[in-house]
């Protein structure tokens, strides 16, 4: 069944992609969506009766050399069953929605085929973005890990008469590339260490890298630790974090159903999903984790920081969803890799629904992405406008504190400040004050385009302008100028993304972030025996004998019979027996790995927590999802409370108000600029990187192979050459031709003869 | 008759241009088509019995099979056999000598003499691939530059005499030492057969030249003097400025096999000899060997950043990857050779196609300045697609051939020195520079140069002869082990000789050692 989820986009982006002109582009249309559904369908059904006992389905041999050997293959575990529904769902809906999106575009002449062309990219996408999931080794993953990159390309650059948009598809492939560099070294690293690159031999290994040093570069590095931040580079540029994210905003270029897919829901999420798989790594990592959590609170912040001051809607999203992947990456930095999976599945749903909101909104105004043209569309388009209202009280985290009620994101989002508190106090500050921007915004993004006067002043020009592209022969009414509801098929998606937006967080709940055995059930992990590992905790605490004890008795449930059994009674043997489980080379059960707290670690914890709470929960707070339930409530509440000021304030600049915020950007002009130009990264990045590579090319170019190289070794020649060339000056009337040619005549003819007669020996 | 049948293949060229040569008379539309039509055939002829012999090849014995040994003249010895090192190089040359035959069905002007050069040339590159005696060697590979000399500098562009010039003088200098350290060799080993000569040690005693101790003795110097003639055909920096002239003023169908089987030459050339008959002369030379690589890939790939010219720009790409193979064969190790071989003939299709590409506009703009391009998917989608994909594979794209090569040489040579590899893997990013740069200055975009207005798509003929190099890169990118089953054993069996010759303690042995001492 996986198999045909895995391959039904690829067929249906073949047919599509070079069929269409036999059957249609109607048909190839409908035939790509179909498989996606078909696909989606599938993928509900694996997600909701998973067993969480990891599967490998092998396909085909791929790149074997050596000791190197890596196949076509399906892993199927709980951390694929939920992508498969993230990817699934969110592309099918896309698929349907473009329908009517795509139905007339603006950017192309009439009579011009471009649906087709676009339906099969996206089932292109879907199938990278679906073999990237399913990988079950680290190479496969890099096939969809780089497909998914090219079908970005493609899809960003889709208008390819714009020149802005090919030059941010061409970004966005370089940036990833940037970082596609630090993923391969790391692949290369873990071949090197651990002599496989297939997931169960990797984890197996990597209690052993914790404990190995290796040389790379100008030092000796903890190879756990280095083998993380490597990958994780390749995690930054997919998932457009801080310093490798300037692709994701230009990326908007591409129609808004891609951003909706690619640039919200699917792809960008794959860093996190990268993270999550490499838990069982990243758990022997404790500075990568480090270093993952303080750079996604960055990110969360920065975005946000920017997000508030962008005027083009699809940038605020994109800004937003740049945000909300730091906040990913703060739950797997501090080792709850359950929770950044809960955050991207519930993101994946609002988010998809913000973009393909805002789609129905440009798509109503006849493509305006400006928000200060907006205004008043309230009640012009209603049903979008409810649709986007539900997203933004997902994102902004609306429910009821302290209770498990709420929109998606109040209980994703909460789940991963509160985490972020119990690992990290940096990330937790920076965390809730972006939570309080990412309210203004959206509020603010909500405001602009829903409430107050219609501002749309350029608008009937704007609208001629396109009807002469030939909007005129519309069967709907493109016609006059009103802004006008999106169609069925573009309603119908936001409808489906808006029942995911509002129930999948309660839903889910338990599983991703309730009790630490519901979640360990979830994803298939050995249970941690909580009742003894607390007693020995509570005893032992801060010797060294309790992680390790606490680890075998992770293993213990599995084979209770086991020594390990036994170990758990002996005090002397656990440390012991800890190393000995590992390096008889088994990788731990399940899709991610959640090991408990070390006693340093634990010290810093417990002085965190709720004292009075910790004492009286019946679950000790050894592993961080148990600790994450027991922070004090004031930590609990306040990402609500940031999110009551952020949305004041919006409500206070843009409904209360409206010159406020013109008269603050002229007070503060310098910082309003700062914001306005994303921090200057570009800019920055346009002096540091492209400008010294294009000034460096040429000058190795001439001054290199030119002066240099030929200058030296053709100085010799050249004496020569002039010579020749008047020798050559002949060769056009044939003489020098003939010679030559029969020079060389002459010496196969000997060959050959000397070869049938010179007789055998 | 079994074991003549590398002699059929590499001669049966040779004899079609014998014929065209003495009975194919007038220079008429007809005779013309005549030439081309049997050239097609024979190259095509040659092609299906070396699939033949690719049937009967036996992967999993590592020594010369097919083997012929015949007495010549003056003592000399003939001897031809492929192992699983080089059989994949001739089903290389012969699988693309049809394709580039079919790919000049435009070219007008001394048509005969045309098909008779690249006949030739299809000879001789067999032959270097085949032969199994030094002396026969050292012919094919020397006269396989009277034939592509003469193709640069009859059917070329407008500078095709300095080019013709330059890229015969650069690789016959090269070749000249590579001539004396086989009179060595003779005069070490008293023969002259290469399967001998596997088997024979050199020294490898530090003696001192002039002053200047030699570390890694004869073998150092036999290896240096067949390094300056690899190298130049490789071409490896700093000796690669011919291959950008060559280039751009070679015929299209020149280029093509320039680039994808001529460049091979080199690489074939160290692991037939520079490896298993050297491995200290190797060993001792490797680190220099290494970042003159690594100083390759990145050096030319910003190169091609800055060029106006695309077959310049794809010329210097290939520098870039042929960084990667000479990378790959001296980290000596299998996933690096592995990688090696597989770059050498994944880069053989791609750059193919790639000069290929080129040669269908300037067939029609005759002109090659990127900047006169511009917007060209407006009107050919199908030669956008067929780019896109080959752009898409020079760059590396896993599931193309490209990526195969690419990731084990990186993957060979990080277990050897991080960073060599990191120095590399930069020219990741910057392939996808230049390379997307490239495509979105001469196919995206609107079309609104007023002389493309009325440019063509791809007819008929050119859609066939992508088809073929499309499906190897694809074939080759998802199923891989099609080579690495072949040539798997041989480069085994390489590197375990190669590790067992090395002194046990040789790995402190550094390069500065060897020069500044």
């Amino acid at each position: 069944m996986a198999t045909i989820i895995l391959f039904a986009p690829l067929i249906g982006a073949l047919i599509c992609g070079f069929g269409w002109r036999l059957i249609g582009e109607r048909a190839g249309q409908v035939i790509t969506t179909a498989l996606v559904f078909l696909a989606a369908a599938l993928s509900w059904q694996i997600f909701l009766t998973f067993d969480s006992e990891t599967q490998h389905i092998t396909l085909m041999r791929w790149i074997e050399s050596g000791t190197m050997g890596s196949e076509w293959a399906i892993r199927l575990d709980r951390l694929t069953a939920i992508m498969l529904v993230v990817v699934n769902s969110v592309s099918a809906l896309v698929h349907l929605y473009s329908f009517g999106y795509m139905a007339h575009d603006h950017h192309w002449h009439e009579g011009e085929h471009y649906k087709a062309r676009f339906f099969a990219y996206l089932s292109f996408f879907t199938f990278s973005m679906l073999m990237l999931v399913t990988s079950d080794n680290l190479v496969q993953m890099f096939f969809g890990w780089e497909g998914v990159g090219v079908a970005s390309y493609l899809l960003i650059g889709f208008y390819y008469r714009k020149a802005s948009a090919n030059a941010a598809a061409m970004k966005a492939l370089l940036v990833n590339r940037v970082g596609d560099f630090g993923f391969a070294l790391g692949i290369f690293a873990l071949f090197y260490l651990t002599d496989s690159i297939r997931f169960d031999d990797v984890f197996a290994a990597a209690p052993a890298l914790a404990e190995t040093n290796l040389t790379f570069l100008w030092g000796e590095w903890n190879a756990a630790n280095l083998v993380g931040v490597l990958l994780f580079i390749g995690a930054m540029g997919k998932s457009a974090q801080l310093f490798l994210h300037t692709w994701l905003p230009d990326a908007m270029e591409g129609p808004t159903p891609v951003s909706a897919l690619i640039h919200a829901a699917t792809m960008v999420t794959a860093g996190v999903f990268l993270v999550c798989r490499m838990s069982p790594v990243y758990e022997y990592a404790p500075q990568a984790l480090a270093f993952i959590t303080v750079l996604g609170a960055c990110t969360a912040f920065v975005a946000a920081t920017i997000g508030l001051v962008q005027n083009d809607i699809k940038r605020v999203i994109a800004y937003s969803t740049m945000s909300q992947l730091g906040y990913m990456f703060v739950a797997a930095g501090v080792g709850v890799y359950s929770v950044a999976m809960f955050h991207l599945f519930t993101h994946a749903f609002f988010k998809a629904m913000l973009f393909l909101g805002a789609g129905s909104v440009i798509h109503a105004t006849h493509h305006e992405q400006d928000m200060r043209n907006y205004g008043g569309l309230r009640k012009k388009i209603p049903l979008t406008f409810y649709a986007m209202l539900i997203g933004t009280l997902a994102i902004t985290g609306v429910g009821i504190p302290l209770t498990h009620y709420g929109f998606a994101g109040f209980l994703s989002k909460d789940a991963v400040i509160e985490s972020a508190w119990v690992g990290s106090g940096f990330a937790f500050w920076l965390l809730v004050v972006a939570a309080c921007f990412t309210s203004f915004y959206s509020w603010r993004l909500m405001f602009l385009t829903f409430f107050g006067e219609s501002r749309a002043h350029g608008h009937d020009a704007h609208g001629h302008g396109h009807d002469a592209h030939g909007h005129g022969h519309d069967d709907h009414d493109h016609g006059h100028h009103e802004p006008h509801e999106s169609p069925m098929v573009m309603l119908i998606p936001l409808g489906v993304l808006a029942l995911g937006a509002v129930f999948s967080g309660m839903l889910w709940y338990k599983v991703f972030f309730g009790e630490e055995t519901a979640v360990r059930d979830w994803f298939g992990m050995e249970q941690v025996a909580h009742g003894e590992a607390h007693t020995e905790t509570a005893a032992e605490a801060g010797t060294e004998a309790a992680p390790a004890e606490t680890a075998t008795t992770e293993a213990a449930p599995a084979e209770p019979a086991a020594t390990e059994g036994t170990a758990v009674a002996t005090e002397a043997a656990p440390a012991e027996e800890h190393s000995e489980g590992h390096a008889a080379g088994v990788a731990p059960k399940g899709a991610i790995l959640m090991l408990p707290f070390t006693p340093e670690e634990q010290a810093v914890v417990d002085t965190r927590l709720d004292a009075e709470k910790a004492a009286n929960s019946e679950h000790a707070p050894t592993t961080i999802i148990n600790a994450a339930h027991l922070v004090p409530t004031w930590v609990k509440v306040s990402p609500f409370v940031a999110m009551l000021i952020g949305f004041a304030i919006a409500w206070l600049f843009y409904i209360k108000d409206p010159s406020l915020p013109r008269r603050l950007a002229a007070q503060q002009r310098p910082l309003y600029l700062f914001l306005l130009n994303k921090w200057y990264f570009d800019e920055l990045y346009d002096v540091i990187f492209v400008r010294p590579a294009k000034w460096l090319g040429n000058f190795l170019w001439k001054k290199g192979d030119g002066n240099v190289i030929d200058g030296s070794l053709n100085g010799v020649a050249m004496g020569i050459i002039p010579f020749f060339t008047r020798l050559a000056g002949r060769a056009q009337s044939g003489y020098l031709f003939h010679y030559a040619f029969a020079m060389v005549l002459g010496i196969v003819v000997l060959v050959t003869w000397m070869t049938l007669f010179g007789g055998a020996k | 008759m079994e074991n003549q049948l590398l002699s059929i293949i590499t001669f049966l060229p040779l004899v079609a241009a014998v014929i065209l040569a003495l009975f194919m008379r007038g220079d008429d539309p007809a005779a013309r088509q005549g030439a081309k039509w049997l050239a097609l055939f024979t190259t095509t002829a040659t092609f299906v019995i070396s699939l033949f012999i690719l049937f009967r090849f036996d992967a999993s014995n590592t020594g010369f099979q097919f083997v012929e040994e015949r007495t010549w003249i003056l003592g000399l010895t003939y001897k031809m056999g492929v192992d699983g090192i080089s059989i994949l190089f001739v089903m290389l040359t012969t699988f693309l000598m049809p394709i580039t035959i079919w790919s000049c069905w435009g070219v007008e002007t001394r048509v005969k003499e045309y098909m008779i050069a690249f006949l030739v040339l299809e000879t001789l590159m067999l032959g270097v691939f085949c032969a199994l005696d030094l002396v026969l060697f050292y012919l094919f590979f020397e006269a396989g530059l009277i034939p592509m000399f003469l193709i640069i500098g009859i059917w070329g562009g407008k500078d095709r005499i300095y080019a013709a010039f330059k890229f015969f003088l650069y690789t016959f200098l090269g070749s000249v030492l590579m001539l004396v350290a086989m009179i060595a060799m003779y005069l070490d080993a008293g023969t002259t057969d290469i399967v001998q000569l596997l088997a024979h040690e050199f020294g490898s005693e530090t003696f001192s030249v002039l002053g200047f101790q030699v570390v890694g003795g004869l073998q150092t110097m036999l290896f240096l003097a067949f390094f300056a003639s690899f190298a130049v055909k490789m071409p490896m920096w700093p000796v690669h400025t011919w291959l950008p002239d060559a280039h751009v003023q070679a015929p299209t169908a020149g280029s093509v096999v320039l680039a994808a089987i001529l460049l091979k030459m080199g690489g074939y050339g160290f692991l037939r000899f520079s490896l298993p008959m050297f491995p200290v002369g190797s060993d001792v030379m490797a680190p220099l060997v290494l970042w003159m690589s690594a100083i390759a890939i990145v050096y030319t790939s910003l190169v091609a950043l800055a060029q106006t010219d695309m077959k310049k720009l794809i010329a210097y790409s290939s520098v870039a990857h042929m960084g990667y193979v000479t990378m790959g064969i001296f980290a000596a190790n299998q996933q690096g050779i592995d990688g090696a071989i597989f770059q050498m003939l994944s880069h053989g299709f791609i750059s193919g196609a790639l000069f290929l590409c080129v040669g269908v506009i300037y067939d029609r703009m005759h002109t090659r300045e990127i900047d006169a391009y511009g917007g060209l998917v407006n009107r050919m989608p199908a030669y956008a697609l067929v780019f896109m994909f080959f752009t898409m594979a020079n760059v590396g794209l896993p599931g193309t051939s490209g990526f195969v090569g690419e990731f084990l040489t990186l993957m060979g040579i990080f277990q050897v020195n991080t960073w060599v590899a990191a120095v590399a893997a930069t020219g990741v990013i910057l392939s996808a520079g230049y390379a997307l740069w490239l495509y979105r200055r001469v196919v995206f975009g609107d079309l609104i140069k007023e002389a493309l207005k009325s440019i063509t798509d791809m007819d008929r003929r050119e859609k066939a002869i992508f088809a073929p190099l499309i499906a190897m890169t694809l074939i080759l990118g998802v199923y891989p082990s099609l080579v690495t089953d072949i040539i798997g054993p041989s480069v085994s069996a390489l590197v375990t000789d190669y590790q067992a010759a090395l002194p046990a303690d040789d790995a402190a042995v550094a390069l500065n050692e060897g020069h500044s001492e």
